[in-house]
Order: structure tokens, then sequence, then C-alpha cells
């Protein structure tokens, strides 16, 4: 059973270690009676368009010393604006520095990467969950999660 | 017989060149002599009493010598040469070397050589080769006693060696005088002087061996130059000559290779520095992106949190808690501003825009941002521009905002009384009438209070010293206007010692200063820079306890020309506000100060009210009643209205009593709003309004349109402070164009907060078809970077759709667009522009970009 002060605790925790940042905050206030589950549905959203890309990554990736370089950079940038537009900063970040590979043409740094984004998308996805099951257990408790 | 013999001789000379003489001599035995003698008719002779005692040779002769001593034999010269005929009788075998020449001659029947010896008579060195004459031929293998036997005679040449050697030398030593020594060298221990005079032995000598037949003999020639050779003049000069040239080729060569290397070496260098200032710059750049994005982010979040909560209930302590942060926070935000500007300007990375601006509302803005605390200080805040300034200039205007804002709050800093005027001019204007404005009355001021004369703080500037006060200032090119701003105030001046660093930045009057008013004290040294870059000057006047006036030149371009077909968006298009609801009236200003009442006229002639100037109540009366034009409206100053009471009230009821036409309204103009003044106010139900100054064009509009029941579209409020953006929004359709569900789902979010209606699609494509004249929408917001169909591409096509619709249907279709972009850079605002875009906001959305941008569309419908 998770309390207010927990929650709270939590999401500055995701704040300081860089995997949220204020953009979070700005959906967060998007949120209200006329819109009530906006914050879940984006990150839904950007779960689901965030899990294509990465399984397109992988295979142009994949072919190693035929990387479309182009059209890896299109996809890393698709990636950058979602997460950027939900404050996924972390993932936000790695997209920054696949982008350059990719634009240098470096096939390490392009795994690398990969890699990195995978790792990311990863773990906030796991905060995400856990974020979300906590507001969902306080709101059925009957409490409202301060914005 | 000797005749004969000396004849003959003579004549065959020439066959022996060498030899001085011949002579032969016979051999006589003992038992001969007499009957010898006898036939000869003289004595035989010796010689060797002559070889002992040698005398002269002109004392030789022959008949002194001594007859000879007795001996077995003798060899008398019988014939000789006419050369040596002295030696005629003279026996050969008394001589002692004759005698060894002699015998051995006969023995060997070859020639012989004496050694060299002292001739007869000449006493010169010679040497006589002797050869034996035989009286019948004898084999080689003869015996020397046979030859004895055999012996008839003795024939003998003389060498005179010394003639016989300078005849030989005398082409060898032509010219260069070789000395030669010959020497008889028989006896190696003692060689015989045969020729030469005796020299040195050390010397160089050429030795070579001299033959004359006798092998019995040996002789050597000794040659030497008589002088020392010459130095080879030539050859040294022209050795030394190759090698000074050889060195100085040489060192030609390695000068050249060193200067070559050289210049190799500082070109890598260069190439090195190159490369690192290059690395420098990249550097600066990206520490002034970093900075700007890394510290402006947090603040602005910071700041857009506390519009968002001011927007929630508080109560009365919380807005002001609220306030109080955002004050602090929005300092903090142009102290930040400022420190870049600073770092921007050192790195040379400051650039200026260029677009459309309206300069009559960039001070109307700046204005508002000062009314507050001018209103405070009591200090009277006024501005007027030229009406020769066009209505839309080419330029910066954020830029010039600044520096006119870093000026007044200057002023306003230092000022606690009197006024704070600014005034913008043409240059030509100013120029033009130097010389009227020089008798003007010290009093005749805005407030009142004395000034420093304005044409002091321009007085270096080189605008005006190249051109003469008339004539050829005339701008003929329309394309740039060159405009000068002063700031004049009445405030505590800034003193003698502080004025030369006045421009510098950090530096400030007064440690107190920085303490007592904040700042950093950079901003007139980033004013005096962004100036520079608008091709103008900055200069000052100040007097302590009088005040101080700060005057600038700008240039800019003319905006009416191209504001016709202008892609440049107009920032704060506040041009004409309402001026089609005011336009034909008539306004009457009552002032005693002629500055003052001018600023009051210039700001109601912006909304097209037609203004008359008078000074007093008296003056206002008769011309209100003299009726050429009805006045709807009198302005009168405060200091008017208030000093006497009852000629007020007069003038009150007069004016509610006129002839034609409606009673005009009254305006009183007051400084501050707290003034204790306003307090004792009429309590009528027809109270003359109080307008509090500084006049703004809008809030004098809304003013005047509140109590004239003029219907003004315009009631917002353009403090910017207030972002009401659901005002501007509710209600709005507006069109979302990205190719990210994400994006969509956030932007729309967004905007449906703030009441807009919004439809998404997501792609160019559908926006295309989405925005077909006719629709229904009244903005769309576009996502630059999508496949298929850029943002650019899809804006492209929309205006052209437009653009047909339009001619054909003769009406404006021009729906605004604005790019959502997640990297803001400058040439991606240039090229939204380009395409007609009407502007961009970065994605995701910031509330103030936000609401700057769709304000300027939002606020004309």
């Amino acid at each position: 059973m998770y309390s207010v002060a927990q929650l709270v605790e939590y999401t500055s925790s995701l704040f300081q270690q860089g995997f949220l940042d204020d953009q979070f905050n700005q959906l967060q206030l998007l949120q209200d009676e006329s819109n009530p589950n906006f914050v879940v549905e984006v990150v839904t959203l950007f779960f689901e368009d965030a899990e294509k890309l990465l399984n397109q990554l992988e295979k142009e990736i994949g072919q190693e010393n035929n990387i479309d370089f182009k059209r890896v950079d299109a996809l890393v940038h698709q990636l950058k604006g979602s997460s950027s537009s939900i404050g996924a900063q972390r993932v936000q970040r790695v997209c920054i520095a696949f982008k350059n590979y990719c634009e240098e043409k470096n096939v390490e740094g392009c795994f690398k990467s990969l890699q990195d984004i995978k790792q990311e998308y990863t773990l906030v996805k796991t905060k995400f969950e856990t974020l979300f099951k906590m507001e969902q257990q306080i709101f059925a408790a009957g409490g409202s999660a301060p914005r | 017989m000797q005749r004969t013999f000396a004849s003959y001789t003579e004549r065959t000379a020439f066959e022996r060149p060498l030899t001085s003489g011949v002579a032969y001599a016979v051999r006589v035995l003992h038992y001969e002599r007499e009957q010898f003698e006898k036939q000869q008719g003289w004595i035989i002779k010796r010689m060797d009493t002559l070889e002992q005692n040698p005398v002269h040779k002109n004392d030789y002769a022959v008949e002194e010598l001594e007859p000879s001593p007795l001996q077995e034999e003798y060899a008398p010269v019988i014939f000789a040469q006419d050369t040596i005929s002295h030696v005629i009788s003279v026996d050969m075998l008394s001589g002692k070397e004759d005698r060894d020449n002699v015998l051995r001659a006969r023995e060997s029947g070859k020639g012989v050589l004496t050694a060299p010896f002292r001739l007869l008579k000449s006493n010169r060195l010679g040497v006589i080769l002797t050869f034996a004459v035989y009286k019948r031929y004898l084999p080689s293998n003869a015996t020397p006693n046979e030859r004895l036997q055999a012996t008839n005679g003795y024939l003998g040449g003389v060498f005179d060696v010394e003639s016989l050697v300078e005849k030989l030398l005398e082409q060898l030593a032509s010219k260069e005088s070789v000395i030669v020594n010959v020497y008889d060298t028989t006896n190696h221990t003692h060689p015989i002087a045969m020729y030469g005079s005796n020299i040195s032995g050390d010397v160089f000598n050429h030795v070579s061996t001299l033959n004359f037949g006798d092998p019995f003999r040996k002789h050597e020639m000794h040659c030497r130059f008589k002088q020392k050779p010459p130095l080879p003049w030539a050859a040294i000069y022209t050795s030394s000559g190759i090698l000074v040239i050889a060195l100085l080729v040489g060192h030609i060569f390695y000068a050249t290779v060193n200067r070559i290397a050289k210049v190799e070496d500082d070109y890598h260098e260069m190439m090195e520095l190159k490369k690192r200032a290059e690395a420098a710059d990249v550097a600066k750049s990206q520490f002034l992106a970093t900075v700007s994005h890394e510290i402006r982010t947090p603040m602005n979040g910071v700041l857009g949190m506390m519009h968002m909560l001011m927007d929630t209930d508080l109560d009365v302590t919380q807005q002001e808690y609220v306030r109080t942060a955002q004050e602090s926070g929005k300092a903090l935000v142009s102290l930040i501003n400022e420190v870049l500007d600073q770092a921007k300007i050192e790195f040379g990375k400051l650039e200026l825009e260029a677009v459309l601006f309206d300069i009559r509302s960039i001070l109307d803005d700046v204005l508002s941002l000062f009314s507050d605390k001018s209103q405070g200080k009591g200090v009277e805040l006024a501005a007027y521009v030229s009406d020769q300034v066009p209505k839309l200039l080419i330029g910066d205007p954020g830029r010039f905002r600044q520096i006119i804002t870093n000026l007044m709050g200057n002023s306003i800093k230092f000022t606690d009384k009197g006024h704070i005027f600014v005034t913008i001019h043409l240059v030509e204007e100013i120029v033009h009438s130097i010389e009227v404005d020089n008798e003007s009355n010290p009093e005749n001021t805005l407030s009142g209070f004395p000034v420093v004369k304005s044409c002091l703080s321009w007085k270096g500037f080189k605008a005006f010293s190249q051109e003469g006060p008339l004539g050829s200032f005339s701008s003929t090119s329309s394309d740039l206007i060159n405009l000068i701003v002063s700031v004049e105030d009445t405030g505590d001046g800034i003193p003698r010692e502080s004025q030369p660093l006045i421009f510098t930045p950090f530096m400030q009057v007064g440690s107190s200063i920085s303490r007592k008013h904040g700042g950093t004290g950079i901003g007139l040294s980033i004013s005096k820079c962004l100036v520079g870059l608008m091709n103008g000057e900055i200069g000052f006047a100040s007097e302590p306890k009088t005040g101080s006036t700060f005057t600038f030149t700008a240039v800019f371009a003319n905006g009416l020309l191209s504001s016709n077909e202008c892609k440049i968006p107009q920032i704060n298009d506040q041009s004409k506000p309402a001026s089609s609801e005011f336009e034909g009236m008539n306004a009457l200003v009552i002032d005693p100060r002629p500055i003052r009442a001018k600023v009051s006229q210039y700001h109601i002639q912006r909304l097209g009210i037609h203004v008359e100037k008078v000074s007093d109540l008296n003056q206002g009366l008769s011309t209100i009643n003299k009726g050429n034009a009805v006045i709807n409206m009198v302005l009168i100053e405060q200091e008017v209205w208030y000093r006497d009471s009852s000629m007020s009230s007069h003038f009150f009821d007069s004016t509610r009593k006129v002839n034609h036409g409606f009673p005009p309204k009254l305006f009183i103009l007051v400084n501050s709003s707290n003034s204790s003044k306003t307090s004792s106010v009429m309590s009528d139900v027809d109270n003359p309004t109080i307008i509090t100054k500084p006049l703004r064009a809008s809030m004098l509009a809304a003013s005047l349109q509140r109590e004239m029941n003029v219907r003004n579209k315009r009631t917002l409020n353009r403090d910017l402070q207030n972002l009401s953006l659901s005002h501007l929004l509710v209600g709005r359709k507006i069109l979302i164009v990205d190719d990210n569900g994400v994006n969509r789902a956030v932007a729309a979010g967004a905007l449906k907060k703030y009441g807009a209606d919004v439809v998404c699609v997501s792609s160019g494509k559908d926006a295309i078809s989405s925005l077909k004249p006719p629709h229904q929408f009244d903005a769309c917001f576009m996502d630059i970077q999508m496949p298929e169909m850029d943002g650019f591409e899809a804006t492209g096509r929309i205006r052209e759709m437009e653009q047909n619709v339009n001619r054909e249907a003769s009406i404006n279709w021009h729906v605004p667009i604005l790019a959502m972009t997640a990297d803001v850079i400058q040439a991606t605002h240039e090229k939204c522009l380009r395409c007609g875009m009407d502007g961009y906001v970065s994605k995701p959305f910031e509330a103030e970009q936000l609401y700057r941008e769709v304000s300027r569309f939002f606020l004309s419908s």
C-alpha cells in the first residue's frame, strides 16, 4: 500500500535521476477533470511508438555493414521527438548521441547507442509502470495524487 | 798558316756558337824545341806564373810571359782563332789544368774538358775542350802508348762559360731573370763555380745536369728566379672571388632553405592555431548555446510554473509570495540575459535581427514597464516620437528595446523628481534645428525642472560633424532611416570623475549603488555595443544635481516600402489602435508647458484625433466657444486643474453649457495615481476622468473609449505579465500536423487545456487537404520534420492554394501557420519565414513563447 508521501518521493527521485524532466510536469498539468487519464494515455502511446521504432532500429542496425544511416537517423529522430514530448530525458539524450553517430556514419557508435536506448527505454518503462501503479493504488484508495 | 787557320775558324765560328775560340797546339818534343822556335819566330812561353799572379786583361801581354822551362815535351799553340790569339806560343802543358786536359785527351782519344778556371788574358771563367789530333787513324782499342806515339797535336775549344751560359739562357730567362749558377761537380765536395754569382744555399733551385761530352767531368746547372715570383694576383683575385661568390651562393641557399623551413613551420603553426581558433570558436558557440539552453530551461520552468500558480486559487498572502518569487525570477532571468549578452558580445556572436516593427509601440511597452515605478516616485514619464519617423521600420526591435530600457532604467534609478523624457527624431531634424534650439529657455522643459542641454550629449558624434548643419544631410536614399533617441532626466546626474568610465563594463557609480539599486553594471556597455551594431553612436551629457541626458543614434531600414509584400512577420501589430473609432474627432489639450503639451498632443494624434493646444483654462474656453469645430474632449494637465479650484469649477460648468453638439468630455492628466490631490476631486456625476500618465496609445484609447462609449475591439490588456492563453485560444479551431503520435497527443492536450478545439492530422498531405479554403481553422501548428512531405513544403503548397483562391475570389485567406520544431536554430527560423510560415514555437510547447506567437494572430478578430 503506497502512501502519497512515497509517491512524491518516488516521483522526485525520477526527476533527480534524470529519467524525467520538466516536460513531464507540463504533461501532468494538462490532466484535469475533463481529461483525467491524459498522462497514462500519452505515456502508453509513447510505449507503443517506441517499441515499434526500436524493432525497426534493430532490423536496420542488424544489417551491420549495410546500415542505411539515413533511415536510422529518421527513426531515431522520431524517438527523440516523442521522448522529449513526454519528458523522458535520458531516452532523449541517448537519441541525440545516436543521431550524432549516424551523422558520422560510425557503426560502432550506432551499435552502442542502440544498446543504450534499449536499456534506457526498458528502465524508464519500468519506472513509469511503477509510478502508474502507485497512483492507481492511491486513487483507488480514495486519495489523490498531488500535482 | 796561322792566318789561314784564323780566317777559317772565324768564318766557321757560327758553327760553334758556344765556343769563344779554337786553337791548335802542336806536340813538340824537347829536342825539337830550338828548331821549332826558330821556325816560328817565337819562344815557347809558360803560363803558370800568370796563373799564380793573374793580371788584368788589358795588361796582359804575350811578350811578357816567361819562357817555358825545360820540359820533356811542349804543347805550344801555333794556330788560334783571332778571339784567342793571345794564347799563341803559350805552352798548353804549362798550365795545370791544360796539362791534365792535354794528357788525358791524348790518352783517351776523346774530348776532354777542363775544370773551370780563369782564362788567360780575359780572366774569365772558362773551360777548354781538348781533342788530341793523331797522325794516323787509330782503332778504338788502341793503347795509350800507341796514342801517345801517334799524337800530332791538340785542338782546343775555349768555352767562355759566362757567355755560354748567357747565350744558352738568353731565351729561357727572357723575362723573369733566371739566375743561373753552373758548377763543375766532378769533385762532389768541392764544386767549382763556373758561372753565376754567389747565392744563398737554401733558396729553391732547379738543378739540372749539363753534359759537355766529357764523361770524366760532371757539370751541374742551378737555376732560380732572380726575384721571387710575384704573387699571382690574378689567381688570388679570381680564386678569392670565386670563393666569395661560392660563399655567398651557399649562404643564399642556406638562407633560402632556412626561410622555407621557417615559413613552413610558421604555416604549420598557423594551421594549428587556426584549428585551435576554430575549435575555440566552436567551443564558444557551443558554450553559449549550452549555457543559454541549460540555464534558461529551468528558469523558464520556474517562471512558467509560477504563472500557472497565479492562475490557481491563492489567498492574498500566497499571491504576494508568488509575485515576489516571480519578480526575483524575472530579475534573475534578465541578469542571466545580460551576462550572456556580454559573453556574446565578447565572443563576437551577437547578431541583430531584421524584422518589421513599430517603434511607437516599442516605446509604449517600455513606458508601461516603468510606469509603476515612475508613478511611485512621482516622476513624470513621457515619450515623444517625431512625425517624420516612419510608422514601420526594419531592424531588431528586441535589442532596440533593450537599449531604451537600459537607459530608462538607469534614469529611474537615479531620478526622484522632475521627469524622464524620451524623444525620437530623425537625425536630419535635429541637425537642421541645432541653431534654432540654442536660445531655449532653461525653464522650458517637460516638468519645469532644469535639464542638461541635450545638444551637449551628441556633441562628439561623427555623424554630425562630417555633414554641415545645412545642406548635404538630405536622406536621398529613403531606404535608410537615421534615428536619434534621447533619454533626458532630472536626476542626480553622474559625478564628474565617473563620467569617463561610464560605458566600461562592471563600473558602477559607487559600490553602494549596486547594493541600493541592484544590477551588474553591464547595461551601458552592452547598450554601447548594441548601438554600435546598429551603426550608431551613443553619448551623454550630465551635470550633478541637474540631471543627465543620454543620446544615441541608430540606423534602420524603412519598413514602409516593403510592408506590402511583407514576408517578414510584424511584431506588435498595434500600428493604428482603434483609429477608425476616433477618426475625425477633435481634442483640446490645456497645458502651460509647451513640451509636455506637445507630448500629449502626439499621443492623442496617434489615435487619429485632431489636437489643439492651449496653455490655460480661459484660452481653452474661448477655443471651445469659438466653435470652428466641435471639441469632443478636453484633456487638462493636473497642475492646471488643481491650481485654482474655483477656476476649474467655472470651466467645468461652462463646458456643460456649450452651444452645439455634445459637451466635451473632460479628462485630467495626472502623474501618479497615488497623488493626494486626486482625493480632493469633486464628487459630481460628471466627474472628469483621471488618466494616469505616462500616456500610451493603448491605455489612452481604452480610457477614451470607455468614456466616449466608442466600441473598441481591443479590450485586451497587453500586459504580458498576465499570461491568459486561455483568453486567446478559447473556442479557436486549431489544426495540429505531426507524424508522431505522442507529439500530437501532447500538443493537442496542451491546446485543449486552453479551450481550443483541436484537430490532428499526421502528414503534410492531410494538412493541405484540411486547409483548402474554405475552412474553419483559426491557426495551424505544423511539425517541420515529417517523412514524405516536410513542414516547409506543405506550408508552401498551402500558401499557393490560398493565393490562387484569393486571386479568383478577391478575398484574403491567410491561415496563421506556426512551425513546431525541436531544434530552434537561426537558419530554420529564416527558412520558416521564407516558406510562408508566420512564426515558430519550440516543441514541446513553452508557455510564454506560445503566448507570444499566438497573440500575434488572435488579437485582431
